[in-house]
């Protein structure tokens, strides 16, 4: 599947191609090769938990953006039975760098939000990259009003650069879009699963992030601007990024260290774009044991407690 | 309107409209280019009396300018940190030393209770001279307290925003900032006690896309930029420069994102007439 190769992937790549190579063999040739291959399995499993180990932010920052990691839609066609896209904001129009719907996911009824990016130069045109327009905000919220009105919980994908930056996205209300959504999703009387599935940066992130548990994969990232964009305001040089990564702290484990995260959910071994399946599966399987958890909280509770984690996140003496 | 033309230029030019007000005998107008006398531009709350173009001011001048006397200031021992041990050449420690140095103050935050013109209130006020008036864990500490008190003593809230927006050294500390305001704003509208935003120049980013942008009433100074992205990054997204008074308060209140714009010297009659509706001691009875 894997057609973007990183650096650091390149080594395990390497030695998966020759345990393919000597696979072939093994069927069509005399020798039996078949404990030299459980070798090689073996080398490529140990080598894959060592990179993954040593990885750096930076390094984690080019998975969670890698070209063939799964967006928001590859998890919903795999997770949601009867998923149905809802469209537009009612206002203006109907924003692709959002998606948003309603169906089931195992025993629960839910609607769901996707931030969405592409994968081809078309597609990606299509998405606007995964970069909002104050319709997507504003289409999520109608959805999530929605989902109050009939008390169902709201499960959101995270996977934005940032809100899009451009004159119409201004004209139109990109900061008053963001800002309705924070003030309506802290009290929304339904629960809100956030779940970081790449990147997440900035308002555009926040602004379908806010909820009773914020969950990220091993893999993402989620910080007030993309390393690029602090490297180039702060150190005058967009190529500082891995500083940047560094000095942020932005990785789903400082995340959770902040007590911003609640949850980091594993992902196969090499990163999520080496198994869809298995991936999605994990998040369903995390998606009903945490709804689980929220489902039978009274309303007053529910929201009491979301609001409580907000206040004590920040430092300050 | 002199100003306006003079201030869109600067979006394309220069850093001009950075300067901030200055103590001084005189000084030259960042509008006009004339020569102000400075105890003159002070009696008229730092406007310029040739052009009207508003000058950035300290935290404590709004909060005189509002507030009638004998207020309090609250939350001034809550201090900022270095939770991330930021990399930088300049340590962040170091820079929050500098601002407060500066300013006087420990964040670019200033906070007082008591009345506007009889009406209980509580006005919280960025400073912009403080790292930019950017928003980090105090700034959301003590705006999310000035809300809850609100609450607690039926005080309506003002809050007067100049600021670049979150601030990048705490990380997304700073970013969650912006949820934690809105959920408070959240509960004081739920109270129904009135929250207004005042904005002033600049109010961008993150405190644009949270608290600025959820007041009952919206008011800005005339001429402020207001917006979600900087004007540079438009420029440099769109690869083309920016349409006349883009982002400036007369754009916004003719989009429909403003209620109001208010010169500074009209400022406090205002909100006293708009809270007199909203917070007034008469109430409607059917
Ligand atoms: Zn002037």
């Amino acid at each position: 599947m894997t057609k973007t190769i990183l650096e650091f992937e390149k080594p395990l790549i390497e030695i998966e191609n020759e345990i393919q190579e000597m696979e072939l063999l093994n069927t069509t040739g005399e020798k039996d090769l078949s404990s030299e291959i459980e070798k090689l399995r073996n080398k490529s499993h140990d080598m894959a938990i060592k990179i993954n180990k040593k990885l750096s932010r930076w390094q984690r920052v080019e998975l969670a953006r890698h070209s063939d990691r799964p967006h928001s839609l590859d998890y919903i066609e795999r997770i949601v039975t009867q998923w149905n896209e809802l469209h537009g904001d009612r206002y203006f129009g109907d924003d692709h760098a959002i998606v948003a719907g309603i169906g089931h996911i195992g025993e629960f009824k839910a609607a769901i939000i996707g931030q969405q990016k592409g994968r081809s130069t078309k597609d990606n045109i299509y998405r606007n990259f995964g970069m909002a327009s104050p319709e997507g905000f504003r289409k999520a919220l109608r959805v999530m009003k929605m989902a109050e009105k009939f008390n169902i919980p709201v499960v959101s994908f995270v996977d934005t650069i940032g809100a899009f930056p451009g004159i119409e996205a201004e004209e139109r209300g990109q900061a008053e879009a963001i800002a309705r959504n924070l003030f309506e999703m802290s009290k929304l009387r339904v629960p809100i699963l956030i779940i970081v599935i790449g990147e997440g940066a900035s308002g555009g992130a926040l602004g379908v992030g806010v909820g009773d548990r914020l969950l990220m994969l091993e893999n993402t990232w989620f910080s007030v601007i993309s390393p690029e964009g602090c490297a180039s305001i702060l150190y005058h040089d967009a190529s500082k990024k891995e500083l940047a990564a560094e000095s942020m702290k932005v990785t789903a484990l400082d995340l959770l260290e902040m007590g911003i995260a609640d949850r980091i959910i594993e992902e196969p071994l090499g990163g999520a774009h080496r198994n869809y399946e298995k991936m999605a599966h994990i998040i369903k399987d995390v998606i009903i044991e945490e709804l689980h958890k929220l489902i039978d909280k009274d309303k007053e509770t529910l929201i009491s407690e979301r609001i409580t984690k907000l206040e004590n996140i920040g430092s300050w003496g | 309107m002199a100003w306006f033309t003079r201030k869109s230029k600067n979006i394309k030019t220069s850093n001009e409209d950075k300067k901030e007000y200055r103590d001084g005998l005189w000084i030259k107008c960042n509008n006009c280019r004339q020569i102000l006398y400075q105890a003159e531009l002070t009696r008229n709350n730092h406007v310029c009396y040739k052009c009207n173009y508003h000058f950035r001011i300290p935290a404590n001048k709004y909060i005189e300018l509002l507030l009638d006397k004998g207020f309090k200031t609250q939350f001034e021992d809550i201090t900022p940190r270095d939770p991330l041990k930021f990399k930088a050449q300049k340590k962040y420690k170091d820079q929050l030393e500098a601002a407060q140095k500066k300013t006087g103050i420990k964040d670019a935050i200033r906070v007082a209770t008591g009345s506007i013109n009889s009406i209980p209130a509580i006005v919280a006020v960025m400073d912009f001279s403080f790292i930019g008036g950017s928003m980090g864990s105090v700034v959301g500490e003590v705006i999310s307290r000035s809300a809850e008190q609100a609450r607690q003593e039926h005080r309506a809230l003002i809050i007067v925003s100049a600021s670049g927006g979150a601030r990048m050294m705490e990380g997304a500390y700073s970013l969650m900032q912006m949820a934690k305001i809105s959920a408070k704003l959240g509960q004081l509208s739920d109270a129904k006690i009135p929250f207004i935003s005042v904005m002033t120049d600049p109010t961008t980013g993150g405190v644009t896309a949270s608290f600025a942008m959820l007041g009952d009433i919206n008011i800005a100074e005339p001429g402020a930029l207001i917006g979600f992205a900087g004007p540079r990054v438009i420029k440099q997204t769109i690869g083309a420069d920016l349409p006349e008074g883009f982002q400036r308060a007369e754009f916004l209140l003719e989009k429909g994102f403003l209620d109001l714009i208010v010169p500074r010297e009209q400022m406090k009659i205002k909100l006293t007439e708009l809270l007199g509706v909203l917070h007034g001691q008469t109430t409607y009875s059917a």
